[in-house]
């Protein structure tokens, strides 16, 4: 069994109405010098089996049509170390 | 004339929307997510709500369901279609039409008798408008933020695809104050206000939404 993690961000031209709500919580809290938060989504998929060239090309697939919306949001996959 | 209201798990507004259809004088047809033809429909409604709670991203799952794929398909073989708000949603994630929906820059849920203007009367969904038309039509969303880059917002005006704008304030933060969009051909538009709840004095703003929905019997009759 093996982990790929899917990080999804929206892009860096896409308003984060979420993000900016965690930003302008932070004063309240006490902690300063924080310029801006963008909020994401990670994605934790379990494979059966080892992880291939050709899994991953799978993995990209589902990040790009089902994972994220390539219209607004970036991803990254990577392999977590076992 | 018969017109598809889809219902997936979450939909809310199917019954306003059916109701709207029987108003505008049309046989409103109930289609479940799980089917995978349309009935043999004139026309689909993917009516508001959270199609799947909302999960991932508004419209994402619903996208990937039975009657999805059937509605893409005769989408692209010139079926009119109109989503409506989370309708709007699935058509976007489903790439019917150009662009997506944010949450709202105000993070607010927003509910408001809002005033349109019918940019383009010339679609099978408008065609019952007038061009400039000045509208006031129900709007309720939490992420109805329309964006999309530059140079496809440059060309959906240029191509008359900017079907409705705010007037007055904008809700939501959407681009260009883009209220809703059509795809190239016309026959697929998204729409973030509610025009099913605009069709009987009795309850609402008044009932300049039942154009939407007498537009598209008018052009189906015409092509009969």
């Amino acid at each position: 069994m093996a982990r790929v993690v899917v990080d999804v961000m929206l892009k860096p031209e896409i308003l984060d109405p979420q993000g900016k709500a965690v930003h302008g919580a932070l004063p309240r809290l006490g902690f300063d010098g924080v310029r801006d938060v963008r909020q994401g989504k990670r994605f934790e998929l379990e494979l059966d089996g080892d992880v291939t060239e050709d899994r991953l090309v799978e993995v990209r697939r589902v990040a790009e049509t089902l994972l994220s919306n390539p219209v607004i949001e970036n991803y990254a996959v990577r392999v977590e170390p076992s | 004339m018969k017109i598809g209201v889809v219902t997936f798990p979450g939909s809310l507004d199917d019954v306003d929307a059916r109701r709207a259809v029987t108003l505008a004088g049309a046989e409103p047809v109930r289609l479940w997510h799980g089917d995978d033809h349309l009935g043999g429909v004139d026309a689909v409604v993917l009516p508001g709500g959270f199609s799947y709670g909302d999960y991932l991203r508004c419209g994402a799952i619903a996208r990937f369901s039975p009657v999805m794929g059937a509605v893409v398909d005769a989408a692209n073989d010139g079926l009119p279609v109109l989503g409506i708000c989370n309708g709007f949603q699935i058509l976007c994630e489903s790439h019917l039409l150009p662009g997506a929906l944010i949450r709202n820059d105000s993070r607010r849920f927003v509910c408001r008798d809002q005033r349109l203007r019918v940019d383009n009367a010339s679609t099978v969904w408008t065609s019952d408008y007038s061009a400039g038309q000045e509208v006031v039509i129900v709007l309720k969303n939490g992420e109805g933020g329309y964006v999309a880059d530059n140079a496809t917002l440059d060309r959906l005006e240029g191509e008359g695809q900017i079907v409705a704008r705010y007037l007055d304030t904008n809700p939501n933060g959407s681009m260009r104050d883009i209220a809703g969009v059509s795809n190239e051909r016309g026959n697929v538009m998204g729409l973030m206000p509610h025009p099913e709840h605009a069709v009987d004095p009795l309850c609402g703003a008044g009932t300049d939404g039942l154009g939407f929905f007498t537009s598209v019997l008018g052009q189906l009759a015409a092509h009969h």
